[in-house]
């Protein structure tokens, strides 16, 4: 099936193509053992249980993720801890592009032993991208709350920061409220990671702003509004706030999620988190599986590796809130020491309902190059 | 190859008309390339092949992606999308940065050009620059954004040394580094040296006869350069100018390390439309995008290779 996306995909991921298979390995492992189909398995015991999914994955060696950055959730400790544990080859390819180019990837790749087996998305992407997933239900199916999954298991919710400022507080005083961000202290220091018409960390960056102004996620105007501001101001510094960026002091404040903000802590000399009081702005990524895993074994391993306490744990360490942090509360096997580091999350939590993200999106499109231009 | 085929033919035709004298024989009508017919093709074809594969085809994909729904359905509504107040206005900032730029980089070139007229033909100043133009008109990209980035970014040495001794923020009214005024600075960088490696042997191909000429017929400096100098460079001077024009609307790299807000220019859009993971669906607007920019490139191109004939002329 040639398909259009296919063909535009080919012009453009040409060159990501050709790294990726650098980094392949030449042998593909045949899939899972005996007579089981893993590619529609739909939970460990089409297997015959999960010491029989581990001899399956194990046997293709290999598992293929995605833009899953090191730095991002703490997932360098949580691809190496999977490694350790199971000895199968995590292949991290293009870990800094978007969620739309990993369903870009999964169609340029197709059929590949390089394609990826499974995805971490934003919202949105996951939504309209349904089609490319095979549904799994990992053991702990239970203990994901109803509303954070998809009832076939073709998504579930995994982590979710809670959108946070960053600043450099050798340079800037911490901000209080938003409005404090318009002051003199804070000339051209301001920024954003990535264009919220693009990015996800962004996009949640207006969406907190309209409801730290009182607006409603209905209506991201009064968050438009205050960068339009911020910008004429001339606080607000338009290029993507990064780690070099931030190591640099080229931007001393940052909209981002807690768990990138968290991650520069440790690395830039006096680098700090706050939230504003008032309403949190929240939104989950979503973990799925490949319809096309070339490792469909590894690939449902990795579900479970990732719904585990252990990896839920490290997300935590990472600065983010795993989904089962309610049972795992019940049960008694939070890591203590790394929740009270990031603070429980509070208060009043919003996140957009597809409905409501969808106007923003138009609503951004229409209004953001000339908000800040 | 005319003498290495020589005895061939003429022993060709001794054997067939053994009557009659091999060197008056007149050699030119029978007298063939080795490489004849397909040979002559299949040397080309390595060039041809890749030029198919890398230009070629994704090109034309691109462009047909724009007039296709992201299901498959034929549609004008993406090139429909082209005449969007929006998107005409990223035209317009497109147009404006590479106009602007390629007229600096032009001007300043030229300039530079005409100052090492004065230099030794060869001499070490002369091919001290001319080579490190050549290097410094290909620098771009990634590092270029963030060379300039350390060095007048808002936290950069010189920044922060303007501020301290002069007093002069250059960031007073905002970070204009990484909006389309930025890129202004950045272009001008890569263009100017670019204009001095097209230009400059333009400059050279002035013949000091003419000069001679012009002082013999009573002609004073004015009247070289308006009469002779001008005329002889203008269609190359135009040209280098649309060269750059067109060097700097292509360029993607730089401006996609330097400017992360609002997608100004075109490359930006289509980046926009490709990875956006907010604003989904509109894939193949990039390609409706791609084809204003190749209409836009093709024009200019087009314009380039007249002013080229034209200045060829002069060269022989």
């Amino acid at each position: 099936m040639f398909r259009k996306r296919t063909i535009a995909g080919i012009a453009i991921f040409a060159a990501a193509a050709i790294t990726l298979s650098a980094c392949s390995s030449a042998t593909e492992t045949p899939a899972a053992a005996g007579d089981v189909d893993a590619a529609t398995a739909t939970s460990a015991e089409d297997f015959g249980g999960l010491d029989a999914l581990v001899e399956a994955a194990k046997a293709e060696g290999e598992l293929n993720v995605i833009a899953l950055p090191d730095n991002w959730a703490n997932y360098g400790e949580i691809k190496a801890a999977f490694e350790e544990k199971y000895g199968i080859t995590v292949n991290s390819a293009d870990p800094d592009i978007s969620s739309a180019e990993e369903i870009a990837a999964a169609d340029n790749l197709k059929g590949q032993d390089t394609a990826p087996d499974v995805f971490d998305l934003g919202t949105a992407v996951t939504l309209a991208s349904t089609d490319y997933f095979a549904p799994y239900q990992v053991s702990n199916w239970a203990e994901i709350p109803d509303d954070n999954k998809e009832s076939t298991g073709l998504y579930v919710n995994d982590y979710t920061g809670s959108m946070s400022i960053g600043y450099n507080s050798n340079e800037v005083p911490e901000p209080e409220s938003l409005d404090d961000l318009l002051g003199d202290d804070y000339k051209g220091a301001v920024a954003l990671n990535g264009d919220p018409t693009q990015a996800g960390a962004a996009f949640a960056a207006i969406g907190l702003a309209t409801v730290q102004q009182g607006g409603s996620l209905d209506d991201f105007q009064d968050g438009i509004d205050f960068f339009s501001e911020l910008n004429e101001a001339g606080n607000f510094i338009p290029v993507n706030a990064t780690p070099a960026t931030i190591a640099s002091g080229e931007t001393k404040v940052v909209f981002d999620w807690s768990y990138n903000n968290l991650a520069q802590t440790s690395v830039v000399d006096g680098w700090k988190v706050t939230t504003l009081p008032g309403a949190a702005y929240t939104s989950f990524y979503n973990q799925a599986i490949s319809a096309d895993a070339p490792h469909p074994a590894a690939a449902r391993l990795w579900q479970e590796f990732i719904f585990s306490a252990e990896a839920q744990n490290m997300f935590i360490v990472g600065g983010a809130y795993p989904v089962t942090i309610a049972a795992m509360n019940e049960a008694g096997t939070t890591d203590e020491d790394a929740i009270a580091a990031i603070g429980n999350l509070d208060g009043d939590i919003v996140t957009p309902t597809t409905e409501q993200a969808e106007a923003a999106s138009a609503l951004l499109a229409e209004k953001w190059a000339a908000a800040i231009g | 190859m005319t003498v290495a085929n020589a005895p061939v033919l003429v022993s060709g035709v001794a054997q067939a008309e053994p009557g009659r004298h091999p060197i008056t024989e007149p050699a030119g009508p029978t007298r063939r390339s080795p490489l004849s017919g397909l040979a002559k093709y299949l040397g080309l074809a390595p060039f041809a092949v890749y030029v198919v594969i890398f230009l070629a085809i994704p090109t034309v994909l691109a462009i047909v992606t724009g007039f296709f729904t992201e299901d498959g359905s034929f549609t004008f509504s993406n090139i429909a999308g082209l005449f969007d107040p929006l998107v005409l206005g990223t035209f317009a900032s497109s147009f404006w940065v590479s106009a602007v730029t390629a007229v600096i980089g032009s001007v300043v070139g030229a300039l530079v050009c005409y100052a090492l007229l004065g230099t030794r033909a060869g001499g070490a100043l002369r091919s001290f620059i001319d080579s490190a133009s050549s290097v410094l008109a290909q620098f771009g990209g990634v590092m270029l954004a963030f060379a300039f980035i350390a060095a007048i970014g808002s936290q950069s040495l010189l920044t922060l040394w303007l501020k301290d001794t002069l007093g002069l923020d250059i960031y007073a009214d905002g970070v204009w580094l990484y909006q389309p005024a930025g890129l202004l600075v950045v272009y001008t960088y890569f263009q100017v040296p670019l204009m001095i490696i097209t230009f400059l042997p333009a400059l050279e191909g002035l013949k000091t006869q003419w000069a001679e000429a012009n002082a013999t017929l009573g002609g004073t400096r004015l009247t070289y350069w308006t009469k002779i100098a001008f005329p002889v460079l203008a269609p190359s001077f135009f040209g280098s100018l649309l060269l750059l024009f067109a060097n700097a609307f292509s360029s993607y790299a730089t401006a996609a390390a330097l400017v992360s807000q609002g997608s100004p220019i075109v490359p930006l859009q289509i980046r926009a439309a490709l990875v956006s993971e907010t604003v989904l669906g509109r894939e193949n607007m990039a390609g409706a995008l791609a084809l204003g920019m190749v209409v836009v490139m093709v024009v200019v191109m087009w314009g380039y290779s007249v002013l080229q004939a034209r200045t060829s002329r002069w060269q022989k």
